[in-house]
């Protein structure tokens, strides 16, 4: 129906198209990322995008609400989280504050009423507005499935929330619809594009994994990070570029607590790109590495093998 | 996108998928289905990505889908490979020897030694006999004789014998080539049985590898699948620890906390604006676990330090001890250094000697018993046969009064308690649980039941 309508001059047509689209966004994407993300829309099953901190999980699902002009919605998962504030709330306070206002003219809504059964029958009429879309506050998955022209809905780092959040969410990644008891069941207007993104701090559950495409985003290899930085930070040298691309390859190599991740690159890029450096050199490569590097012992660990490092990263050219 | 159905490749590539571990629901055969009729079968990078989504969950599943994907596209390839050696071996053997005769289909294309023909027909008889069923490695000659069979072996070796009654000595010679043959048939179809059985079945033995594991006795346990055991003894203890250390408090949903409420909302006239619910506080585990390192137990003790490093890892409030002889506290040991020498260094420290439980417990009582409070649950892993020693009941009574609970977990069967010089009787009293614990599986029950207790 709308599917069809949407694939005909949908920008999703094919995975090549995909691909071009997440570049004008300016996310270079490998093959299997827009694969997923060409799948997604035509089996309408949510991402689940797993892989380490820093390598542009969050960022995608950015890049493919830009690129489709669509709303993002996101939500970000927390110990705790439960369904009112993911979900739906009633203006509670709305709600009273009303109540506390109409009290007085309570007597005009059941005053003609002779007996008690006829005021309740007023009041009846009169009670269901208080649950109705009015006092509704949608939170971000029910705002998703309202949306007109459908949206992208980010569900970050999903593994920070609790076991029965997981179960609760399965509804709507399955049918694309919650069930609000006081109103009924919602259904997405139109299919919203999922991604839940995790850091595997705990194991998810099968049956949510079930339900959605799994996409793990490692790190990049040299000519996909080297794309990424040059899309990112425009104005860097090309060969200043391909040298400290070589050089956070090695680096990534060592052994450390937390490796430097592509966002890592990016700053250290703006860095260089602030410092008008043309060539890597050991000095300021061990001035910039806090920005690389995050924890005391891994700049340490990483200072002994400096110099080598920045020399074999000088030789590409 | 209404005719959905599993295409045949894909159907077997599943059953492979399968066997190699990977956990393939129906319904994600369906999304496998569907994904395929989208993106087709022509581009083989692309139909890995679009499957390697759909089926594979983690990263370990990944690797192994991986794995399966290129085994089963690559096998198109076996089939000129695998003749090759039958080749060989045919010409060596069977030189000068004139055609004719054929009749038998088989025979004929050994005869002709048309190696395309073979395959195919070796294909077309593994399927027929329900190769992707094969499951261990004892099946690979059941499974080699049927496939044998259903080219056509019995007539075949028939036509064989009839040559060599004729005595003829064209006759004989025909029927040793023909045999020879035979034999290099069985070699090639031996080896692709056995390459199937790695196609189809490496994920079902591994598991079945593991499912013995957890209930082997871990004193049975070969040096060999230490690191089998390893993994698992983590996984557990993993698993065991998301599930628990995560949470600090629930929210009791729909039930309001009425003073607190009030409270609140003094500002507005008690008029509640502002609802509290009630919570429930999920208390932490405060663990102390005494483990027996002594000759006695030192085939169990190997696992029982594995565990408690796993545990320590997994757990934020716990304290580890190990004795023998003596007590000495291993915590510090087990947060500082990896698994092994870990390990390595309590047993060289304190392991192997004969136990005495009565004065170990004794150096507890002097060194930590201050620290064990109403909250603290005591775990002690060791077989209580303390070498006619003083028990030291007194000592493991005060423990018990002071602490919240004493478990015992003891790697003997209960037919052996109280026995000789153990003395678990002695101390049963004392203990909330006692219990029998010399498999990874009942470990991991007993440490369940004594996580869920602690809500």
């Amino acid at each position: 129906m709308d599917d069809a309508a949407r694939a005909g001059a949908s920008p999703l047509a094919s995975i090549d198209a995909v691909e071009r689209g997440l570049s004008r966004a300016g996310y270079i994407a490998n093959r299997q990322i827009s694969t997923a993300v060409y799948l997604s829309h035509h089996l309408q099953k949510p991402i689940l995008v797993e892989g380490p901190a820093g390598v542009g999980k969050t960022e995608l699902a950015k890049s493919v609400a830009a690129w489709l002009k669509l709303p993002l919605i996101r939500m970000q998962c927390y110990e705790g989280l439960d369904e009112s504030k993911a979900l739906y709330e009633w203006k509670y306070g709305k709600q009273l504050l009303y109540t506390q206002i109409l009290k007085d003219k309570i007597n005009s809504v059941i005053g003609v009423a002779d007996t008690l059964a006829a005021a309740l029958d007023k009041l009846h009429a009169f009670g269901d507005v208080f649950f109705s879309d009015q006092f509704l506050e949608p939170r971000p998955l029910l705002r998703s499935l309202q949306e007109p022209d459908g949206a992208v809905l980010l569900i970050d780092e999903i593994d920070k929330s609790d076991q029965e959040f997981e179960a609760f969410l399965l509804e709507i990644l399955s049918d694309y619809q919650v069930t609000i008891p006081e109103i009924g069941t919602v259904s997405a207007m139109v299919t919203p594009i999922v991604l839940l993104t995790s850091n595997s701090t705990r194991d998810l559950g099968d049956a949510l994994k079930r339900r959605c495409l799994h996409l793990h985003i490692g790190f990049p290899d040299e000519k996909l990070e080297a794309r990424i930085i040059a899309s990112r930070v425009p104005g860097i040298d090309a060969r200043l570029l391909r040298q400290l691309v070589s050089f956070v390859q090695q680096l990534r190599a060592l052994d450390l607590k937390k490796v430097p991740s592509v966002s890592e690159t990016i700053d250290w890029a703006k860095v260089m790109l602030l410092l008008h450096t043309s060539v890597l050199d050991v000095d300021l490569v061990r001035d910039t590495l806090n920005v690389l590097l995050k924890f005391e012992a891994d700049i340490e660990a990483a200072g002994k093998e400096l110099a080598a490092i920045t020399d074999k990263a000088r030789q590409v050219v | 996108m209404a005719g959905v159905s599993a295409s045949e490749p894909l159907r077997r590539f599943l059953q492979v998928a399968r066997g190699a571990g990977l956990l393939v629901s129906a319904a994600e055969g369906i999304d496998a289905a569907r994904a395929v009729d989208l993106v087709g079968f022509e581009d083989r990078t692309v139909l890995k990505d679009t499957l390697g989504l759909v089926l594979a969950k983690t990263p370990d599943e990944k690797a192994r889908y991986d794995e399966a994907f290129e085994l089963y596209f690559r096998r198109g390839e076996f089939d000129a490979k695998h003749d090759d050696p039958a080749a060989e071996r045919s010409d060596a053997s069977g030189p000068a020897v004139s055609d004719g005769m054929g009749g038998q289909s088989l025979g004929s294309l050994l005869a002709d030694d048309d190696r395309a023909a073979l395959a195919t027909a070796m294909e077309q008889a593994a399927r027929a006999s329900g190769i992707e069923n094969i499951r261990f490695f004892t099946q690979k000659n059941l499974y080699a004789r049927r496939i044998m069979e259903r080219m056509g072996l019995r007539a075949l070796e028939r036509d064989i014998e009839a040559l060599r009654q004729s005595a003829t000595p064209d006759g004989l010679g025909r029927a040793r080539f023909l045999s020879g043959k035979v034999e290099s048939l069985r070699d090639s179809v031996r080896d692709f049985v056995e390459r199937n059985l790695l196609l189809f079945a490496r994920g079902d033995s591994e598991k079945f590898r593991e499912d013995l594991l957890k209930s082997t006795r871990l004193s049975n346990i070969d040096r060999r699948d230490l690191d089998r055991m390893r993994v698992l003894v983590r996984q557990m203890a993993k698993k065991l620890a998301a599930r628990y250390a995560h949470r600090k408090r629930r929210r009791l949903r729909g039930q309001l906390d009425t003073r607190r409420t009030l409270r609140r909302n003094m500002g507005w006239g008690g008029i509640p604006f502002i609802t509290v619910w009630k919570q429930r506080r999920i208390e932490k585990p405060r663990v102390m676990v005494l483990c027996d390192v002594s000759g006695s137990v030192a085939a169990m003790s190997q696992f029982l330090l594995m565990f408690l490093y796993a545990l320590n890892e997994a757990l934020a409030d716990i304290r580890s001890f190990a004795f023998a002889g003596s007590l000495i506290e291993v915590s510090e040991i087990l947060e500082k250094q990896p698994i092994e020498p870990a390990i390595a260094d309590i047993m060289s420290t304190i392991g192997f000697g004969s136990s005495n439980y009565g004065n170990s417990f004794a150096d507890f009582e002097d060194g930590w018993m201050r620290h064990v409070t109403k909250k603290t649950t005591v775990i002690i892993l060791g077989d209580g046969r303390g070498n006619r020693a003083d028990p030291r009941t007194d000592v493991f009574g005060r423990l018990s009064l002071r602490s919240k609970r004493i478990i015992w977990l003891n790697p003997e069967y209960r037919s052996a308690w109280g026995t000789g010089d153990s003395d678990m009787y002695r101390y049963a009293p004392f203990c909330r649980l006692v219990t029998v614990c010399n498999t990874l599986r009942h470990l991991e029950r007993a440490i369940e039941d004594m996580l869920e207790d602690a809500v």
